[in-house]
């Protein structure tokens, strides 16, 4: 009796990491996975991949709760993984050899490993690109071209922006300061947070939502509910597809870059599959696929010959040399700034 | 014989205090301890009261949550007041068959999840929503109106969802109510609403009191309507704890504020039994 | 003397059924009026009609001469005792009593004297501190009625209000609803379809039937002189035979199933030939007359004695499978009887009553 119980939990067992052994669990955002890609993924290596779409905090979260257990593959942005790694040590270092280098733009691999080593070890290898800044609706409101607008009483009602940190960033320049060299100086952070919570209050009535669901954004810009927004590049180049008047701004003192990565959770069980999902995604015609897609550019080197006309166009009506020049890149997030922002953002949102 | 009943008993009771031991008393220790630890101006993670400490020191903590405990109590007020009159034509007024189709259209809105509901109220009150297009074909407005993104929607948002959980308690409190009580009362010369006041009501008693325990919960708990409707004024105290866990990363702090939700939502259930003379058996059972 | 209740041509009807049917009575002040009927005949809906829960679908109803149209019965000078007494079970019993009073505005140290003054009235002195649920079936009753009485009605209606009591209780309740209507003098009106409460308490009763009133009189009248054969079957036990008018006149000669020919009385005269039934009390048999002399005999056989003490009968079967029920006086006198004999059964022909079918 005991014995066939024994067998019977011993065959499970098997049963349950054979299963295990063959998928790939991703953790990421939404759009980072198209189903086309999943499949013809799973064609070629007979690996099934299961997406689950979060975002930067929530995977961070995630991760934190099973100590880096349940997904093989994660999608953070570069500049929230050293500070979290040192912290939660929710990730393990990427094995390079196994990255196929050449299918990556070489400046931003480099910058990559830079901005996400702890220690001797680099943490993350890049996926994809991009900015926040404005977008506007030139009908309404043509002379937007600065974070400043957020602010400006004449969109009264007719301004939407996300509560949470990028905002505060964005401020900060509004107001002329420089958030990311402040990054280093808790004091001086500490003091731009204080003022822009003043001036976010202070401009309240002027904010029609704080929106929390790029979609339900989306949808007000379209509507006409919304002239000025701060939000993502291809948010804005989605709605341009569909009225003109539409488009997203890079701000003037610098549209705010981003790079999400890949990186392997700690307790990965799958990690050779993660690792051929990576040069798989970087591929030039998958990278390209994705970035007609999504509208996001990636940091695959030879993906453009795969990108649509019409994306290409978007990018190059947006970001001409000088504006690219002009990106300000996050820096790694030092810890503890986060609880400083969370309290500044709670106080924002209770004021009246 | 006795042996055998008891042994059954345990194998019975023991899947439920399996289940209540690991999915709820175990979590729950974690978190306790969890909401013990801070970390000091080293870095190092000590234990502290700090964190129960904030809540009371930094008065945007308190506040939200004083906030949100009155409108919550709005909430469960307004939900009664409509669920009233909707259990008792159910119940007293309406023919057999059309009782079971009203239940049924009171359900029907949990067929789907919340968030489809909200987005549901959404469109239809949103400045380019349903309700404003005819409004404006009927040129009782000039100007679309934003209905969203204000208390009083937010409250109308959290009735809609509670209503079912006050409407059901008090439909069984009503079936048990004799006809001829009401009859009598009238007959003994009592208008409409002091039969209300003086029959009724005292009668639903522990029916209101189990609805509005549960109402007061769902609504103090709620996340996604006072977020999503609430728009940019409605720091609901849910979303701070959220936010602690979530976005600062601050679970001693998350959990701190969850037992402290915990701790403040039963005192304020068992002030609501004591000022209306009741207990907490009365009402279960 | 003056009518407190005058009901004219009500009639009732819910869709194609007539509850109600054209019925026109009066009640005199102060008296004891019974509605009698069995269930279903439409004296619950004719009382909800007289409390104001229920709108007639014509006819008038006054009470002390005010047209009750559109009164709705928070206003009406009636109170209602309610079949399952309806208490409120969240008040005590002073609560339950002031209740009305309270509703008139009165202020509170009035409302203790009267709740108090009519508690002693029904014999529950200092109960007003009694929860209901504290309260024996009997008291409940006396608390009911009591309620409906602080209110000095013009009418007082009680809706079958004995019908939830054990029988030793019930015969109790009767004889102290009568001495406590005596004593406060409020028309009662009293719904029942128990014909023994009716005959005990009532000074008048209606026997209803299908919608109408059949008979309206005193207890006696209906009892000794029914004028329908519903009433002759309903009030008081009747042995029935079927049979046939084979003499007309003032006196009717009728030939029953068992071939015996019955002299009788009736209403009306009969023609020879017609078909009629034939209603006698158990209470008019003389059993083993001494003198036979005008009376109709005949010869049964006992089948069981049903011993009740004063109201102990015998069950006799005729030749044919009839059965009838005799009285049997309990005085020694025929103490002989037992189960078997045979026996001769006479009766006078004024105590039979005979209907046309």
């Amino acid at each position: 009796m005991k014995k066939i119980t024994l067998l019977t939990a011993a065959c499970c067992f098997f049963m349950a990491t054979a299963v295990q052994a063959e998928t790939l669990k991703i953790l990421t955002w939404k759009g980072y996975a198209p189903q086309v890609l999943i499949e013809k993924f799973e064609k070629d290596t007979g690996i099934k991949v299961e997406a689950t779409y979060s975002n930067n905090e929530e995977m961070i979260a995630k991760l934190r709760a099973t100590r880096g257990a349940g997904f093989d593959l994660a999608q953070p942005s570069q500049d929230r993984i050293s500070s979290v790694q040192e912290k939660y040590k929710i990730y393990q270092p990427v094995d390079y050899g196994k990255i196929d280098a050449k299918l990556f733009i070489p400046s931003m691999l480099d910058a990559v490993k830079a901005n996400t080593r702890v220690g001797d070890k680099s943490y993350a290898v890049p996926f994809c690109w991009g900015t926040s800044g404005l977008i506007v609706n030139s009908d309404k409101a043509a002379d937007a071209d600065d974070w400043s607008a957020l602010l400006d009483p004449k969109y009264k009602g007719r301004i939407s922006y996300r509560l949470k940190r990028p905002t505060l960033i964005a401020m900060g320049y509004a107001l002329g300061y420089d958030p990311f060299a402040l990054y280093s100086d808790a004091k001086g952070y500490k003091e731009m947070l204080d003022k822009v919570a003043e001036e976010l209050i202070r401009t309240k009535p002027l904010v029609k939502n704080y929106w929390a669901n790029g979609d339900a954004l989306l949808e007000s810009m379209r509507s006409g509910e919304v002239f000025v927004a701060m939000a993502w590049d291809n948010g804005g180049w989605k709605l341009h597809d569909e009225n003109k008047a539409i488009d997203f701004k890079a701000p003037k003192k610098g549209a705010l870059g981003w790079i999400d990565t890949f990186a392997i959770p700690a307790k990965a069980k799958n990690i050779d599959a993660a690792y051929k999902w990576i040069n798989f995604m970087m591929a030039p015609e998958n990278a390209g696929y994705f970035t007609s897609q999504e509208k996001v550019p990636t940091a695959s080197l030879d993906a453009n010959a795969h990108v649509s006309a019409e994306v290409r166009a978007n990018f190059e009506r947006s970001f001409p040399k000088e504006t690219i020049d002009n990106i300000k890149w996050y820096p790694p997030v030092p810890a503890k700034l986060e609880i400083m922002e969370g309290k500044i953002l709670d106080k924002i949102k209770a004021a009246k | 014989m006795k042996s055998g009943f008891r042994l059954s008993f345990w194998l019975f009771l023991a899947p439920v205090l399996l289940w209540l031991f690991l999915l709820i008393v175990l979590p729950h220790i974690d978190l306790l301890l969890l909401s013990f630890r801070g970390e000091n101006d080293m870095g190092d993670l000590v234990w502290t009261f700090d964190n129960y400490k904030n809540f009371f020191i930094e008065p945007i903590y308190w506040n939200t949550f004083v906030r949100t405990a009155l409108y919550a109590i709005v909430t469960t007020f307004c939900t009664f007041v409509l669920a009233l009159p909707v259990s008792f034509y159910i119940v007293k007024l309406a023919r057999p068959r059309t009782r079971g189709f009203l239940t049924v259209l009171l359900l029907l809105p949990f067929w789907v999840s919340e968030l489809v509901r909200v987005y549901g109220w959404m469109i239809l009150l949103r400045e380019s929503g349903v309700l404003n297009y005819f409004l404006l074909k009927t040129g009782l407005v000039q100007q679309p109106v934003e209905m969203l993104y204000n208390d009083a929607t937010m409250i109308m948002g959290l009735v809609y969802t509670s209503m079912l959980f006050m409407v059901v308690p008090l439909i069984s409190a009503m079936e048990s109510l004799d006809d001829s009580l009401i009859e009598a009362a009238s007959d003994l010369e009592a208008s409409r609403f002091t039969i209300l006041r003086t029959i009724i009501i005292p009668h639903c008693k522990p029916g209101i009191t189990s609805g509005a325990i549960v109402v007061f919960m769902l609504a103090l708990g709620n996340y996604l309507t006072p977020n999503l409707m609430g728009g940019k004024n409605s720091l609901w105290f849910t979303e701070q704890i959220y936010n602690q866990f979530i976005a600062s990363f601050n679970w001693n702090q998350g959990a701190a504020f969850g037992f402290l939700l915990l701790l403040l939502s039963s005192g304020i259930i068992w002030i609501g039994l004591k000022l209306s003379r009741q207990r907490l058996g009365e009402v279960a059972a | 003397m003056a009518n407190d209740l005058s009901v004219r041509n009500l009639i009732r009807s819910f869709g194609d059924f007539t509850a109600v049917d054209n019925i026109s009575f009066d009640v005199p002040q102060g008296s004891f009026f019974s509605i009698l009927g069995p269930s279903g005949c439409g004296k619950t809906t004719l009382l909800r009609m007289i409390a104001g829960f229920d709108e007639p679908s014509s006819g008038t109803i006054s009470i002390r001469e005010r047209d009750m149209r559109g009164v709705p019965p928070n206003k009406r000078p009636v109170n209602l005792v309610f079949q399952h007494l309806a208490l409120f079970p969240m008040m005590d019993v002073a609560e339950n009593i002031g209740f009305g009073l309270k509703r008139r505005g009165m202020n509170s140290a009035e409302i203790a004297r009267r709740t108090e003054t009519i508690l002693e009235r029904v014999d529950l002195p200092g109960y007003g501190k009694k929860q209901i649920r504290q309260l024996s079936g009997g008291q409940k009753q006396r608390v009911a009625i009591a309620r409906c009485l602080v209110m000095e009605p013009s009418v007082l209606l009680l809706d079958e209000p004995l019908g939830a009591l054990d029988l030793k209780l019930r015969e109790q309740m009767k004889v102290e609803l009568k001495k406590l209507q005596a004593k406060v003098g409020t028309t009662f009106i009293y719904i029942t379809h128990d014909q023994s409460e009716a005959l005990v308490m009532s000074d008048r009763i209606a026997v209803m039937n299908e919608g109408h009133f059949e008979q309206v009189g005193s207890p006696r009248e209906l009892y000794s002189d029914p004028q329908t054969p519903f009433v002759a079957r309903f009030v008081g036990d009747n042995n029935v035979w079927s049979g046939e008018v084979t003499e007309s006149g003032e006196r009717l000669t009728v030939r029953t199933g068992e071939d015996l020919l019955f002299r009788t009385r009736s209403h009306e005269s009969y023609e020879k030939g017609s078909r009629v039934d034939l209603f006698l009390r158990p209470e008019a048999f003389r059993i083993e007359p001494t003198d036979s002399t005008d009376l109709n005999t005949f010869e049964v056989d006992v089948k069981t004695i049903l011993f009740d003490g004063a109201n102990s009968r015998l069950l006799t079967v005729m030749p044919g499978g009839h059965e009838l029920l005799v009285s049997l006086p309990q005085n020694r006198q025929f103490d002989h009887i037992k189960p078997g004999d045979r026996i001769l059964l006479g009766w006078h022909p004024d105590a039979g009553l005979c209907f046309k079918v």
